[in-house]
C-alpha cells in the first residue's frame, strides 16, 4: 500500500516536471455518509484520467460547509442542504445531488419473526416517548396477526451529528407537527427519549444487543449487519420496504417539482413504490471559482460521476439518481465557469 | 568555555520550560476566543442549565459536568482499592518469580488504546451489565441508585470500564512509590516487633503522599477519557444518580458533535464545554496538590522533607 502511494507520488512528481500544466490536484471535504462512493469515484476517475487527482476528507457535513465557505477546500459535500444564512456566507455556491440514501427503522423484538410495519406518525410518537410499549394499540393496528410483546420500546439514536439523523428528523418532522415543534430538524438534536451511540454501526450494535430496541440506520448498514428493518407507510398510504429502487423512486417522484438550486427534501414523497425516508446527498461547488483549471477538471469529473459513475452506486448500497435529475444537473454544470 | 556551555544549557532547557507555560496559556486562550459567542450569549447560565438543544440553539453544560464528575468519582471508588492492592502485593508480598510478569501485565493494560477498551465494553461489558441490571431484586430497584430500565448502556458500564482503564496507571505509580520506601523503615518496624501487616501499614504511611498522587493521576485520566466512555455511557444529557441511567460526559459530547456542528453558536458552545473541562481539570489538579501538600505537613518535622519526595530517598 505504502509502496503504491510512494510510486504514485513519484510518478506525479516526474509527470509534474514534464507536463506541469496538465496535472490537477483538487481538495474537498465533507459528509461521511457518501465518503465510500466518493473515494471509489475518485480512484476510478484517476485510473481514467491519471492527471486528475481528487482528495476527499470525510470530516462531516458541518465541517464540509465550513471549509468550502472559507474556501480552504475546492469543493464541499453535505447530507443536509445549506441554510439560507449559510448561503449568504458562500455566494455563488451550487448544490449538486450525487447519489441517494435511505434510512430505515431497525428493531429487535424477541419472539417476532414477521416483518413489522410502521407509519410516520407512529414512529414520531415512539421517538417522542409517547408510545412506550411494543403492544401499543397504534402498533398492533398496523401489524395485525403479529403477536407484539408488552415490553418497553428502547429507542436508540445517533450520538454524533450526522446526515442520517438529519434525514430521519426531516421525515418525522414532516409527518408529525408535534415532533417538528418539540424536536425539529438538524444533524443532532435534543431527544426526548432513548440511548445514543456513535455511527451507524454503534446504533446497529445497540439494537442487535438490546431486546425491545428500535433505532434508525442507513439502509446499507441494516443489510450488512443483518438487522431486521421494517417497511414504512408512504404519503400514498402504501407500506414500502427500503431498497435501492424504492429510494430512487422517491427522487424521481420529487424531481417533478425540483427547485433550481436542488435544495430539496424528498422525504414523505407520494407514489406507490416510493420509500418515504430518503434523501439526496450533495456536492458543493462554486459557480465561478478562482482556479479555472481545477474547475474544468471538477466539472468533467462531475459529468462522469453523474453518468458512468452512477453504476457503482447500487453495489455500495447507494441509490443512483433518476434520469430526469441527471439531465437537470448537466444543464447546471454547463453554467459553471471553466475558463 | 564551560561557563558558556552552562549558560547555553540553562537557556536551552529554560526555553523548553517556558514552552510548556506558553502551550497551556495558548490552549486556554484559543478555548476562550473560539467560544465567545456562547460565553456572551449564556454567561454563567451555561454552567447552570440542563438543556442541550442544537436545533433551537439552547446550550447548558450541567448534565455533562455531572456526568464527567460522577463517572470519574465512581471509577476512582472502584479502581482506588484495587490499584492499591495490586501495588502492595507486587512490591511487598509477591514471590520474586511472579513479580516481573505481574508488572509487565499491568503495564500492558495501560498501553491498550482506549478505542479497544470501548469495543470490549460495547460487546462484552455492556451485555453483561444489562443481565446484571435485569436481575436486580425489586427492593433494590426502589433505591435511586438502581432505578430505571436495564439498558446496559449507562453510568455503571462507563464507571466499570473507566476503573479498568485507570487501574494500571494508579497501580504502577503506587508500586514505584512503595518501592522507594527505604528498606531501613521496614527493618526498623520488624526490629520493634511489628507484624507483616503493621510493617506494610508503616510503609503505606511513609508513602502516603505519593499514593494519593497516584490515585489522583488516575482521576485526571478518567476526567478526560473520551472514546471508550462515549461508546458505553449512552450519551444522554441528563442528571441522574442512578447507575443504570444513560448519561453523557464533556469529552464525549465534543467528540460526538464537533464534526457536524455547522452553526456558529453550536460550535462555540462545544468549545466552551472544552473550556469548562479545562477549568475543572485545573481545579481538580490544584485541589489534589493542596491535599498532598497538607498531608506532607502533618508528618513530624524530622520526616517532613523526605515524606513529600520519597523517591529522592536512597533505597
Amino acid at each position: 500500500m505504502k509502496k503504491i502511494a510512494l510510486a504514485a507520488a513519484l510518478a506525479t512528481t516526474l509527470a509534474g516536471a514534464t507536463f506541469a500544466a496538465q496535472n490537477v490536484a483538487i481538495n474537498g471535504a465533507g459528509a461521511t455518509f457518501p465518503a465510500p462512493i466518493y473515494q471509489k469515484w475518485f480512484a476510478e476517475y484517476n485510473k481514467l484520467h491519471p492527471t486528475v487527482r481528487i482528495n476527499y476528507q470525510p470530516l462531516g457535513s458541518g465541517a464540509g460547509i465550513r471549509q468550502v465557505t472559507e474556501r480552504t477546500v475546492f469543493f464541499g459535500a453535505t447530507d443536509g442542504p445549506m441554510t439560507d444564512e449559510q448561503l449568504k456566507g458562500a455566494p455563488g455556491i451550487l448544490h449538486l445531488p450525487t447519489v441517494l440514501g435511505g434510512v430505515v427503522p431497525i428493531y429487535n423484538v424477541p419472539g417476532v419473526t414477521q416483518e413489522l410495519k410502521f407509519s410516520g406518525p407512529v414512529l414520531a410518537n415512539i421517538f417522542l416517548g409517547k408510545i412506550k410499549k411494543w403492544n401499543d394499540p397504534a402498533l398492533t393496528a398496523l401489524n395485525p396477526g403479529v403477536n407484539l410483546p408488552g415490553s418497553d420500546i428502547v429507542v436508540a439514536h445517533r450520538s454524533d451529528g450526522s446526515g442520517t439523523t438529519y434525514i430521519w428528523l426531516d421525515y418525522l418532522a414532516k409527518v408529525s407537527p408535534e415532533f417538528k415543534k418539540t424536536v425539529g430538524v438538524g444533524t443532532s438534536a435534543k431527544w426526548p427519549v432513548g440511548v445514543a451511540a456513535a455511527k451507524n454501526d454503534g446504533v446497529a450494535a445497540i439494537v442487535k444487543q438490546t431486546p425491545g430496541a428500535l433505532g434508525y440506520v442507513e439502509l446499507i448498514f441494516a443489510i450488512q449487519t443483518k438487522t431486521a428493518y421494517g417497511s414504512v407507510q408512504n404519503a400514498s398510504g402504501k407500506f414500502v420496504k427500503a431498497s435501492i429502487e424504492s429510494v430512487t423512486a422517491a427522487a424521481a417522484a420529487a424531481a417533478k417539482a425540483m427547485p433550481a438550486d436542488y435544495r430539496v427534501s424528498i422525504t414523505n414523497a407520494a407514489g406507490d413504490t416510493v420509500y418515504p425516508v430518503a434523501s439526496f446527498t450533495w456536492m458543493l461547488l462554486y459557480q465561478d471559482p478562482k482556479d479555472k483549471a481545477q474547475s474544468k477538471a471538477m466539472v468533467d469529473f462531475m459529468k462522469w460521476a453523474l453518468t458512468d459513475g452512477q453504476k457503482f452506486a447500487a453495489a455500495m448500497g447507494y441509490s443512483p439518481l433518476p434520469k430526469n435529475v441527471v439531465d437537470m444537473e448537466m444543464k447546471t454544470l454547463a453554467t459553471v465557469k471553466v475558463q | 568555555m564551560s561557563r558558556f556551555d552552562d549558560l547555553g544549557f540553562r537557556a536551552g532547557t529554560g526555553l523548553f520550560g517556558v514552552l510548556i507555560i506558553a502551550v497551556v496559556i495558548g490552549i486556554a486562550g484559543v478555548l476562550y476566543t473560539d467560544s465567545t459567542a456562547a460565553i456572551s450569549k449564556f454567561g454563567w447560565q451555561f454552567w447552570q442549565t440542563d438543556t442541550w438543544d442544537p436545533i433551537a440553539g439552547d446550550f447548558g453544560a450541567r448534565p455533562f459536568i455531572w456526568g464527567t464528575l460522577y463517572s470519574s468519582v465512581l471509577a476512582l471508588i472502584i479502581a482506588g482499592p484495587i490499584a492499591l492492592g495490586i501495588a502492595i502485593y507486587i512490591s511487598e508480598l509477591c514471590p520474586a518469580w511472579l513479580q516481573r510478569p505481574l508488572v509487565f501485565l499491568t503495564e500492558l493494560l495501560a498501553a491498550i488504546p482506549s478505542i479497544v477498551y470501548g469495543l470490549w465494553g460495547i460487546f462484552v461489558l455492556v451485555p453483561f451489565v444489562r443481565q446484571l441490571e435485569a436481575g436486580t431484586p425489586e427492593w433494590m430497584k426502589a433505591l435511586p441508585l438502581f432505578s430505571g430500565p436495564p439498558l446496559g448502556l449507562g453510568m455503571l458500564s462507563a464507571a466499570v470500564l473507566l476503573a479498568i482503564m485507570i487501574v494500571p496507571f494508579s497501580s504502577s505509580v503506587a508500586r514505584e512509590v512503595l518501592r522507594a520506601v527505604p528498606q531501613a523503615q521496614r527493618e526498623g518496624a520488624y526490629a520493634l516487633g511489628a507484624t507483616r501487616w503493621e510493617a506494610i501499614r508503616m510503609a503505606l504511611f511513609y508513602a502516603r503522599t505519593g499514593i494519593v498522587g497516584s490515585i489522583m493521576l488516575g482521576f485526571g485520566r478518567a476526567l478526560g477519557e473520551t472514546m471508550a466512555v462515549t461508546m458505553v455511557i449512552g450519551n444522554t444529557p441528563q442528571i441522574s444518580t442512578s447507575l443504570y441511567a444513560p448519561q453523557y460526559t464533556m469529552a464525549a459530547v465534543i467528540a460526538n458533535e464537533f464534526a457536524e456542528a455547522a452553526d456558529e453558536l453550536h460550535l462555540h458552545a462545544l468549545v466552551e464545554i472544552g473550556l469548562v473541562l479545562f477549568v475543572i481539570t485545573l481545579v481538580v489538579n490544584v485541589a489534589s496538590r493542596a491535599f498532598i501538600w497538607s498531608l506532607g505537613r502533618q508528618a513530624r518535622p524530622r520526616r517532613a522533607r523526605h515524606a513529600t519526595a520519597p523517591a529522592a530517598e536512597p533505597a
